[in-house]
């Protein structure tokens, strides 16, 4: 499973009175974090890759595709989303089986590749394990897991730890390394938290009202002067 | 979400009050319904020490067909709903979905009477659908009246009610579903079962017990549309036995037998998790990403666009039919002037009594809470209080009637009595629905104000005055809106205890149809229909805005 380059060329959408412009090239394999404060249009920048928002104007590459009038079903993208990931009345392994094809059955195969998957994400034997006996942090695992078995070249997480404490969040975030690092999927999640940013990423991308303002190297990037808003957002501004 | 508070929040005196007037008003209903209970089994008794079988072959065959067309007609109204919610829900955006949910809900606000000369003209061997079948080549025209018209009837009144509650609980669906299910490319068949059917299903119970019970009980369309002996239902048989073959036995074991269906079906109806609860459905769902096929397409919208025409034609031909009625002529009629007073003025106090009595019900729930806690006595007290108001469901409106008629019949002059009793029946069919307008506006009302005017020291008449009236005064308009409605459309009470000295708007309607003078009929189901439908609306308007200001 090998990543693919991300480009957003000069996408443009009007969502109510808000215009959005994302302007942005991710290289292949790249662990990108999106920061930026609340209605900067963050899940919207992941709503354009997914497809499930469609740009008034510009061009979503993925690789070498055009990628920008397709359905999400036809994009190399998986997305994690902050809850309702898991289909309520379906065992985990389903769950997990819906990311290789969608039906309610797995043959021996797959049921191989779902046990894999969860072992890697530190749920073995969670096979026959209904969603609602999970906690918060077990429930973003199987999530993810699918995410493993569907072996898309791009990973979308919308804020998937917000809802957990800071010891699980950074065992989350770990593991997402980890993944990452094994798979070389493209990563791109969103954070409010600019250390989470800091701890895994190698890409920042920094929106504000609705703009791609700046994006570059993890390292150093929290502290550069020259991009707009940012101290302002991190709260380091003098008053 | 306002957390419920537990403390005592008004006066002794205040809760002393609330008590007692909850349990006179409580006891009172005992009594009246009660009473009409007793003379049943009181008049069972006597009947059985005679020799005449009490259960015909007749009576037989009525419970039976009741049974059947219950069914029939719930099979058919959510086997139609549940396709239709689905397309419904699937189709975010097209032009007349908000009408189109709107329409859903303009039968059940139609007076049934109105509504049965509608499907009548349609579907009648005059209307619109016989032309075409014999023009395509059939013999002999098809006919309403029997168990077609009913179960035509019935579904008319029930698919629409059960599709918005299942459309209401598919909105309920995270849009996190819907995003999965197309990143995941689940085909239709598969976002059925993973999606739409777990969260249909688990509200369908309770959406087919609603619709049964509606069946079990429905009088109007029945009495119009059945026909004869062969297509009967209890209540029908029960109206017939009184008011045409003065035969009170037979009524009694028929409306003692209606008892026990909808004591059993309102048991089954708790235990399954009550009446269901509509959510507003008019609000920003969730984008849903919905197959481009064409078959998708064309199915879903050849289902919305023939629901559609099922539900709007009956209308159109009532409009249309209805504005050519000669109403110079109709107006001139003082029986019409007398009818349209007759109808207003039991609305009027109807209304009035079913608001005061939900009032005090809610009012007595309320004292109750905080003892609630500590005394079992009080609890149980909550209890029955909210439970006075479905008691109402178990003893439908003919069944009531039946059991003052048989009890009243020897010992005063019952038309004489007849706006008094038609009045109160009027009043408790009403109840379970004022009740349910009341008691969340009152509970968000006094969270927002109880705190601070005992904090203020505001009481007695300065705090109706200042606070309580201004507050839920909407409510309270609206109760007696949706009271009026059901009043005014309300043929079950009026047609046990009718007559020329006590004429209401549905009942000249039916006599009027009786006697075949359909130009009248349609003139005046026009005027009932119009009157009800704004009532309806009003009600149905405030309870939405009202829900909105209660989440603030």
């Amino acid at each position: 499973m090998i990543g693919q380059p991300l480009v957003l060329d000069a996408v443009r959408l009007v969502r109510g009175s808000h215009a959005m412009t994302f302007d942005v090239a991710l290289d292949a394999g790249a662990s990108a974090a999106v920061i930026g404060p609340s209605g900067a249009g963050k899940s919207t920048f992941l709503n354009v890759v997914a497809g499930f928002e469609q740009p008034d104007s510009g061009r979503v590459w993925i690789g070498g595709t055009d990628v920008t009038g397709a359905d999400p079903a036809d994009r190399p993208v998986s997305m994690v989303f902050q809850e309702n990931n898991l289909f309520s009345h379906l065992t985990v392994a389903i769950n997990v089986a819906l990311g290789i094809r969608p039906r309610l059955s797995a043959g021996p195969a797959d049921r191989e590749t779902v046990a894999n998957a969860l072992a890697r994400v530190g749920l073995q034997g969670f096979e026959d394990r209904m969603p609602g006996t999970l906690s918060g942090g077990e429930r973003q695992r199987v999530a993810i897991a699918r995410a493993i078995v569907r072996r898309k070249a791009v990973l979308l997480l919308d804020e998937p730890f917000a809802a957990l404490g800071p010891r699980l969040r950074r065992d989350m975030l770990l593991l997402i390394k980890k993944l990452q690092a094994e798979t070389r999927m493209t990563m791109v999640f969103v954070t409010h938290q600019p250390e989470d940013a800091a701890r895994i990423a190698d890409t920042i991308v920094f929106l504000d009202d609705g703009r791609t303002v700046a994006s570059g190297k993890a390292e150093g990037f929290l502290d550069r002067r020259d991009v707009a808003g940012l101290a302002d957002y991190l709260g380091e501004t003098e008053y | 979400m306002t957390k419920p508070f537990h403390g005592q929040l008004l006066g002794r005196r205040q809760v002393r009050a609330g008590i007692i007037s909850g349990a006179a008003v409580m006891a009172g209903m005992a009594v009246s319904i009660g009473a009409a209970v007793y003379a049943l089994l009181a008049a069972a008794a006597e009947f059985s020490s005679g020799t005449d079988p009490v259960f015909t072959a007749y009576i037989w065959s009525v419970t039976r067909f009741t049974l059947l067309q219950a069914c029939l007609s719930t099979i058919i109204s959510i086997g139609l709903a549940i396709p239709l919610a689905r397309a419904i829900a699937r189709r975010q955006a097209f032009a007349g979905r908000k009408w189109l949910l709107r329409l859903l809900a303009v039968p059940i606000g139609l007076p049934p009477i109105v509504a049965a000369l509608g499907l009548i003209e349609i579907w009648g061997r005059q209307g619109i659908v016989n032309h075409a079948l014999i023009a395509l080549g059939m013999d002999s025209p098809v006919s309403i009246y029997g168990l077609a018209g009913i179960l035509i009837a019935h579904v008319f009144f029930n698919m629409p009610l059960a599709a918005r509650l299942l459309v209401s609980q598919l909105e309920r669906v995270p849009a996190e579903h819907w995003r999965n299910a197309s990143q995941l490319g689940l085909g239709q068949w598969a976002v059925f079962r993973l999606i739409e059917w777990p969260f249909m299903r688990s509200h369908l119970p309770a959406v087919s017990g609603l619709v049964f019970m509606l069946c079990i009980t429905s009088f109007t369309l029945v009495l119009l549309l059945g026909g004869g002996p062969a297509a009967t239902t209890i209540e029908v048989a029960i109206y017939q036995a009184l008011r045409f073959d003065f035969d009170p036995q037979r009524a009694v074991i028929l409306a003692l037998i209606q008892l026990l269906l909808t004591a059993f079906l309102l048991l089954i109806l708790t235990m399954i998790g009550g009446s269901p609860d509509e959510q507003a459905t008019l609000g920003q769902a969730a984008k849903r990403y919905p197959g481009r096929g064409v078959a998708a397409r064309f199915f879903d919208y050849g289902l919305i666009g023939l629901c559609a025409l099922f539900l709007l034609a009956p209308l159109v031909s009532i409009a249309i039919s209805g504005l050519s009625a000669d109403f110079v002529r109709l107006l001139n009629e003082p029986v019409v002037w007398r009818a349209i007073f007759t109808s207003l003025a039991i609305a009027a106090i109807a209304a009035l009594i079913s608001v005061s009595i939900a009032a005090t019900l809610v009012r007595a729930r309320y004292a109750a809470m905080p003892l609630a806690y500590d005394y079992p006595w009080a609890r149980a007290f909550r209890l029955s209080a909210s439970g006075a108001s479905s008691l109402v469901l178990l003893v439908p409106p003919i069944v009531l009637g039946a059991g003052w008629f048989v009890l009243l019949r020897n010992r005063a002059d019952i038309f004489a009595v007849a706006p008094f009793i038609v009045i109160t029946i009027n009043a408790m069919m009403a109840l379970p629905f004022t009740v349910r307008v009341l008691e969340p506006a009152h509970t968000t009302h006094m969270a927002r104000t109880a705190r601070l005017s005992s904090a203020l020291g505001i009481g007695g008449l300065d705090r109706l005055r200042l606070i309580d009236w201004p507050g839920m005064r909407r409510s309270f308009l609206l109760a007696m809106a949706f009271a009026m409605a059901l009043s005014l459309g309300d043929l079950g009470a009026i047609a046990l205890f009718g007559s020329q000295e006590l004429i209401t708007l549905p009942y000249l309607l039916l006599q009027r149809m009786g006697s075949y003078r359909t130009n009248d009929a349609a003139g005046l189901a026009l005027i009932l229909g119009i009157v009800c439908l704004v009532l309806m609306i009003f009600a149905d308007q405030g309870r939405k805005s009202g829900e909105a200001g209660a989440q603030l």
